[in-house]
């Protein structure tokens, strides 16, 4: 295993973006959902990565906490998106604006 | 053995390209599955088995079932028309231009540090064990708070007043 | 007993302060009681004084009570003081003995009015800033009871506030009685700065001689007090707000427009007599004024239908007949007239007050008729008093006062055969007028029946101005028919007697008949035209002449065109001028700014993180080119 440390990074960095790109892009809640999962596992992946480099057990703390984090994130975010279904009767989150000015 | 770091880390990309270009959800959502158990070949190999275990366990194997739980309430499959024609190239230009622009930058800032050759040495799960219950016994806490928070908040914002009963939100996720 | 005149003004005072602190929580038999009772006791006191004052006079003829001093500045202090002689007794007589007569009456007339406790406030107050004024030892306490009267005058004129017409009768009355209350304003300015005091004692004393070093100076002065007085007293040019002031109840009519504060201006004038004096000019004009406006407000009550503005134009026309009176001399005559005339013309009103009342507040004259046989008492004083405003020989106090005012714009030294001349044709077209509206309203088939008679408190002042208006004249008969001078005796204690010129002294007896003619002869023409021949009156109403005098002879078209229409053009222009512009501009770019900033909030989730995204970018740029 003689991968350079950085080449881990730039993996990590190519995911995060493409999980921008579909933040961006996607209007599906949902959709919208999974691309922040996928940029979560890339900051993991960030994470670990620096802490293989100096092999020490603190990236993989980090992505513990992470895993944590996204686990309660994604409960509490799918309950909300069940509920917007509820009252807007779509996922399209262009049409559900009332919030504009 | 860096052959496999590199088939890993490509079936990465792509199938997390493929994740966010479908219209279907389900398939999207195979499709991140296939990306985290890449990513967790790609820790195995970077010396963190420990990690590895967990993405696949609980990322693909919990957060993962709950999207496709929550697709399955909302039984989407009619709306796949409308995401295909939602899904017009055009769409694609802006953000894809802002976030290579974004990506260009990191990997200047990232190139501009010197890293050597290094060798990988797996972390044990001991190790990190000791660190977590040692160094960061105050974020297990603090975790903890907020899982509990999480259950909490699910129960409450998933609760159905009307007919049907059952709780379909769990909390699954925990650390050990 | 004399050192209690600082009560006279401070009991009314007392009442305004009492009911307009709790007067709503007051029962109403209560309200009317502290209302009515302050002015009484002030009437009480006023007669007792007036009674030790004739008996026992005090040195020189005048009393001062001095209070406290107001203002000291240098050599400028004024005191609050009172200054009671002989003309301030009649003043003071009338206005409080009118007044509880006024406030008795007010009882019944106001007694189903939800307003009933302001009203007796503000007619105290009223009462109280005129006592003031009348016995002011300086002049800048009189311009503070000037100030009160005209306040209370906007008060009760626009009494029933919730009419928008009441307030802008009361703000036209206000405004223009602002403009004379300015110019006595600048000509107290000015005649301080000649004569270095305000106090009125000393500017008799010192006036003649400090003036007469400069001529120009008295004309000013003197034209500056007379504005003040003429808009204070409804005169031409400034009389045009009297007739609309009729807005209020007719007990206030009655008090302020009337008897009281119209005639504030004659006391002014009288009072400083001085000043006058010494310029002919402007004696002359007051004279002038007075004449003019008798004759064109008594054209104008001719022709109206309210009965109430024919009591407006009626009391404006005689007002200028003791105008006329000050400007040919006769101060005593004045003052007299003034005090006859408060008599009959609160009678005057008051009865018009009941008749409206009785009728349910209908106040064109050409929609009642026949209330002599349904109103009987009211019909009987009306009658005394209009004959008493016509100025029927010798039974009427109305022909003494009158007739004196006649006798000495001929005779008097200032006075002119053509001021005699304009006053004989004022009493003729006075009866005219005077007995169409007794006519019209009392006699003829009745068009409206009366829903109900008035009640004791409406009567008894009525019954008393009225054996008032008939005996009051016979304290001053004139040499031809008994050569009694009481009144003016005891007037001339403080103002100077008339200079009457040698020539024309004989004559005296032929000039009373004329006039006497002239009365009677009034009455004649208003019964062979309204009485014998009803619908001749309307016929007359209709025509063109009649229109012009129904509106005053134009005086609010013509004050509309050229004063108020060009300032309510300028201040349009002048509400978008460019300073304007400028903050309007600057709001005007806040809110544009504004609209364009809200456009970014669109609600949609995706724009939020493309700004997230660009922000991110730019401070990436930013930190790695810097």
């Amino acid at each position: 295993m003689q991968t350079p440390a950085e080449y881990s990074m730039f993996l990590a960095l190519i995911l995060f973006v493409i999980g921008l790109i579909g933040l961006l892009v996607r209007r599906n809640v949902l959709f919208m959902l999974i691309s922040v999962e996928i940029m979560l596992n890339a900051a993991g992946l960030a994470f670990v990565s620096a802490g293989a480099k100096w092999m020490q057990p603190d990236g993989q703390v980090a992505f513990i906490f992470i895993l944590a984090v996204a686990a309660a994130e994604v409960s509490v975010a799918l309950a909300l998106v069940l509920q917007l279904f509820k009252t807007y009767k779509t996922l399209d989150t262009d049409s559900t604006n009332s919030l504009k000015d | 053995m860096e052959v496999l770091f590199y088939i890993a880390s490509v079936i990465a990309i792509a199938s997390s390209v493929m994740t966010i270009t479908r219209a279907h959800a389900v398939h999207a959502l195979i499709y991140m599955v296939v990306s985290l158990l890449s990513v967790a070949v790609v820790f195995y190999l970077l010396g963190a088995p420990f990690v590895a275990a967990l993405e696949v366990i609980i990322y693909a194997g919990a957060i993962m079932v709950l999207f496709i739980f929550v697709v399955m309430i909302l039984n989407m499959g009619s709306a796949v028309e409308q995401e295909r024609k939602l899904l017009k190239p055009g769409m694609w230009i802006i953000p894809a231009v802002l976030s290579l622009i974004l990506l260009v930058e990191f990997l200047y800032v990232f190139l501009m540090m010197d890293i050597g050759l290094v060798n990988h040495e797996p972390v044990t799960p001991k190790a990190v064990g000791t660190s977590l219950f040692s160094k960061y016994l105050l974020g297990v806490e603090i975790t903890a708070l907020l899982l509990m928070a999480g259950i909490v908040g699910a129960y409450h914002l998933g609760k159905r007043e009307k007919k049907v009963v059952h709780r379909f939100l769990k909390e699954e996720g925990e650390t050990e | 007993m004399m050192t209690l005149l600082w009560l006279i003004p401070a009991l009314p005072l007392a009442g305004f302060l009492m009911l307009a602190i709790g007067g709503t929580k007051l029962p109403r038999l209560v309200a009317g009681i502290i209302g009515v009772g302050s002015v009484g006791l002030a009437a009480f006191l006023s007669l007792a004084i007036g009674v030790v004052f004739i008996t026992a006079p005090p040195v020189g003829d005048v009393f001062v009570q001095h209070l406290w001093t107001w203002i000291d500045i240098g050599h400028f202090q004024p005191s609050v003081a009172f200054r009671l002689d002989s003309l301030s007794l009649v003043f003071v007589f009338v206005v409080t003995f009118v007044g509880f007569l006024i406030h008795l009456y007010s009882l019944e007339f106001m007694k189903e009015d939800e307003g009933f406790s302001r009203f007796f406030a503000w007619m105290n107050l009223f009462v109280c800033s005129m006592l003031i004024l009348v016995l002011a030892d300086n002049l800048l306490l009189l311009y503070l009871g000037w100030e009160g009267v005209g306040l209370c005058s906007f008060l009760l004129i626009g009494f029933w506030y919730k009419d928008s017409s009441n307030g802008a009768a009361a703000q036209k009355a206000f405004i223009i009685t602002r403009i004379g209350d300015a110019a006595l304003a600048i000509g107290l300015f000015l005649l301080f700065w000649e004569v270095q005091t305000l106090n009125i004692d000393e500017i008799l004393e010192n006036a003649p001689a400090i003036l007469s070093r400069n001529d120009n100076v008295i004309l000013a002065i003197g034209l500056l007090l007379l504005v003040g007085a003429v808009g204070k007293s409804a005169q031409l040019p400034l009389q045009t707000w009297l007739p609309d002031a009729m807005a209020g109840p007719s007990p206030v009519s009655a008090l302020i427009h009337a008897a009281t504060m119209v005639t504030a201006g004659v006391y002014l004038l009288s009072r400083m007599h001085v000043v006058f004096e010494l310029s002919p000019l402007v004696m002359q004009t007051i004279a002038v004024i007075g004449a003019a406006t008798l004759l064109v407000a008594g054209l104008s009550a001719l022709a109206q239908r309210d009965i109430k503005r024919v009591l407006a134009y009626s009391t404006i026309s005689q007002v200028g007949y003791m105008f006329l009176a000050l400007g040919v001399g006769a101060w005593s005559a004045a003052v007299f007239h003034f005090m006859i005339h408060a008599f009959f013309k609160a009678l005057l009103f008051l009865g018009a007050g009941a008749v409206i009342a009785s009728l349910h507040h209908e106040h064109d004259m050409f929609k009642m008729g026949g209330l002599r046989k349904q109103l009987p008492v009211t019909f009987l004083t009306f009658l005394i008093a209009s004959a008493s405003l016509a100025a029927l020989p010798i039974i009427t106090a109305g022909f003494y006062s009158k007739d004196q005012i006649l006798w000495f714009s001929w005779s008097s030294e200032l006075g002119s055969p053509w001021l005699w001349f304009t006053g004989l044709l004022g009493a003729f077209i006075t009866a005219v007028y005077t007995f169409r509206m007794v006519f019209l309203t009392f006699f003829g088939e009745a068009r409206q029946q009366v829903t109900h008679t008035p009640g004791w408190k409406i009567k008894v002042p009525l019954v008393i101005l009225g054996f008032l208006s008939l005996c009051g004249g016979f304290i001053e008969l004139p040499h031809t028919l008994g050569n009694l001078h009481l009144f003016s005796g005891f007037t001339e204690r403080t103002l100077p007697g008339v200079q009457v010129s040698e020539a024309a002294a004989s004559s005296e007896w032929i000039l009373q008949l004329v006039a006497a003619l002239a009365a009677v002869g009034g009455v004649g023409v208003a019964y062979w035209a309204f009485f014998r021949k009803p619908d001749n009156a309307l016929q007359v109403q209709e025509s063109t002449w009649a229109g012009f005098l129904l509106r005053g002879w134009n005086f609010d078209r013509l004050y509309a065109t050229v004063f108020v229409n060009p300032v309510v053009w300028l201040s349009g222009i002048n509400k978008n001028d460019f300073i304007n512009r400028i903050y309007d501009g600057i709001g005007r770019l806040a809110s544009m700014v504004h609209k364009m900033l809200s456009r970014t909030q669109n609600g949609k989730i995706r724009w939020y993180a493309m700004g997230i995204v660009i922000g991110a970018v730019l401070t990436l740029t930013i930190v790695i080119l810097l």
